[in-house]
């Protein structure tokens, strides 16, 4: 059975259909590109899978249970961890503490106080954020930005990643830094990661498969190489007469 | 474990030995002086209590009613039950812990936070005070009510104290280092984090697990806890318990203005804020009230002054000391200190 199973998944905000019956399936161990141009309802369906919108029909099963409307610090505690597009920070805290709370708070307070800060530890390093972090968050550019995202979800323990548009404002060293990263993050942890894009370039690289949206369907799902060669998924990206 | 520094230990000392010292240097007005230190440690000890959520970004104006209602339900059931404060208080501090729950759910649910929890919590404080108004054969309505006196003096039954200006001190003392410590404790917990970070972002917060409407509600009902501990004690103290001393939209406020002007992110910042505001109002309601030239100009307008001098000084501060006395202080030692350091280390290197 596969890991995390979304079927006929629609949400709806007022008449604005944003996501209409999506469904399909993540394998434990892979590693799913979840991709799609601006507006195609990719952040949509990752923020019901969190727990941040309550989905207006369908279901969505974890392990075998259905985890669909849980809040979205149930479903942390069920395993599943989380990054914002833009990178959310706790300023008002150090880089260390960020981390620390994620690790306690991501099980449910089941860790005791001196192993969360092991944890965070560990997860600034597996990031490749200094573990000394006692400086605040306000110096940090966009890359370090996003490193504390991802640290903080991985602190929380998750055997399930949703990473959100992980590359965005980065340049292509960095790109190329964090796909690499996430790599890591499945070979040394075996987590299980969606990943979230809409700048496809890097990702058909690292992805075992992807699921193509548009307009809040899916149009595809397959091996990266299916969608770069689809015709569909090349007019959705670069307009019609660039299949011409 | 709460490990004393050699500074705490003096100050500790200090203000156990606080009593004789005020007996052996102001003999004539002992209990005045007394009373000035009695008062600044019980208010500091509300003020600490809600500080602890304060600081949080949860700034409530309901606090006057739950101070209200810990004195009140005492105060009550003593007269009219016969029931000694002993378990008065505790039904006074249950009681506000399950108002404070009733409006805090619906308000952390729906992420009422900012300006309109300040409302919300408004409003509350407007039905307690309304209830203790419009309840005036129990009550005494606007001019308030004493508790009945059991006995001459002192009694530990009725939880009377306030004839032994020394014990109410050593009374008022415990009760504000009980403040201190809790403050202190929430300070080192993982709560803190939460809370902190749901002040910062709640989705983000409720992303790492953290479930942000049970972190408020827990802190909510602490605090509340401590202003009704706070107000019940206060009105034994006082023998005397109306609507505008320990249950209003003034109180509320004082709270709210104490804290904010002594430091609002340090253990002893709502201490500083009630030495300040208490000292503050004497010394205007002494100076305005008998200075002839302002009765003369203003009349009975006069005796309001002080509270307008209060407004205005709330207003200078969150202007230019948004981290209050202490919390300023604080500040200037810690960069005066950095310079120091940099200096010693240029020195040396």
């Amino acid at each position: 059975m596969a890991m995390l199973g979304v079927s006929g998944l629609t949400k709806r905000f007022g008449g604005f259909t944003a996501v209409k019956e999506v469904s399909f399936a993540v394998e434990e161990g892979e590693i799913l590109g979840l991709i799609g141009p601006n507006g195609s309802g990719k952040s949509t369906i990752f923020n019901c899978i969190a727990g941040l919108y309550p989905p207006t029909a369908g279901s969505i099963v974890f392990e075998g249970e259905e985890i669909a409307s849980l809040s979205p610090n149930r479903i942390c505690h069920k395993g599943i961890g989380r990054t914002f597009q833009i990178p959310r920070p706790f300023r008002n805290l150090s880089l260390l503490e960020n981390v620390a709370l994620s690790a306690f708070f991501g099980q449910a307070g089941n860790v005791s106080r001196s192993d969360c800060w092991r944890l965070a530890e560990e997860a600034l390093g597996m990031v490749g954020l200094p573990t000394d972090a006692l400086g605040g968050t306000d110096g940090l550019g966009a890359a370090a930005l996003k490193k504390l995202e991802l640290a903080r979800a991985l602190a929380t323990q998750p055997r399930l990643l949703l990473a959100d548009e992980s590359l965005n404002g980065l340049d292509h060293a960095e790109m190329e830094q964090a796909a690499e990263m996430l790599r890591r993050i499945r070979q040394e942890k075996g987590i299980t990661i969606v990943w979230v894009e809409h700048i496809m370039g890097v990702l058909m690289r690292v992805v075992d498969r992807v699921v193509v949206l548009d307009h809040g369907e899916v149009i595809l799902q397959g091996k990266p190489r299916d969608a770069q060669a689809d015709r569909q998924v090349i007019e959705v990206y670069l307009g019609p007469e660039a299949v011409a | 474990m709460i490990r004393f520094s050699p500074a705490a230990i003096i100050g500790i000392v200090a203000l156990l030995l606080l009593p004789f010292a005020v007996r052996f240097f102001f003999a004539a007005s002992e209990k005045y002086y007394l009373h000035l230190l009695i008062q600044i440690l019980l208010w500091s000890f509300i003020y600490t209590g809600w500080s602890l959520m304060g600081r949080f970004g949860l700034t409530s104006l309901g606090h006057g009613a739950f101070t209200g209602i810990g004195a009140y339900t005492t105060v009550l059931l003593w007269n009219f039950a016969g029931l000694t404060p002993w378990l008065g208080i505790p039904v006074g501090v249950v009681l506000s812990v399950i108002v404070a729950l009733l409006v805090g759910y619906p308000c952390f649910r729906l992420r009422i936070t900012g300006h309109y929890f300040a409302l919300m919590t408004l409003a509350l404080t407007e039905f307690v005070r309304l209830c203790i108004v419009g309840l005036r054969d129990y009550t005494g309505g606007s001019l308030g009510t004493q508790p009945r006196r059991y006995g001459d003096g002192v009694s530990l039954y009725a939880m009377q104290f306030e004839p032994d200006r020394v014990l109410s001190y050593y009374v008022a003392l415990a009760l504000w280092a009980f403040g201190i410590w809790m403050w202190l404790k929430v300070d080192r917990s993982m709560d803190r984090y939460a809370l902190d970070a749901a002040n910062q972002d709640e989705d983000a917060a409720a992303s790492v697990g953290i479930d942000v409407t049970r972190e408020k509600l827990k802190i909510t009902g602490l605090s509340a806890a401590m202003c009704a501990l706070g107000g019940a004690i206060y009105g034994q103290y006082q023998m005397y318990i109306g609507p505008d001393t320990i249950a209003g939209l003034g109180v509320s406020l004082n709270i709210v203005f104490a804290v904010i002007a002594g430091g609002l992110w340090v253990p002893l910042g709502p201490t500083v804020g009630a030495v300040f505001t208490q000292l503050l109002s004497e010394t205007l309601r002494v100076g305005m009230q008998g200075s002839a030239t302002l009765r003369d100009w203003l009349g009975s307008a006069a005796l309001a002054l002080d509270t307008a001098v209060y407004g205005l000084l709330l207003v200078l501060f969150i202007i230019y000391m948004p981290k209050g006395i202490l919390g300023t202080l604080m500040e200037w030692r810690g960069r005066r200190k950095r310079i120091a350091d940099t200096a010693a280390v240029a020195r040396t290197g």
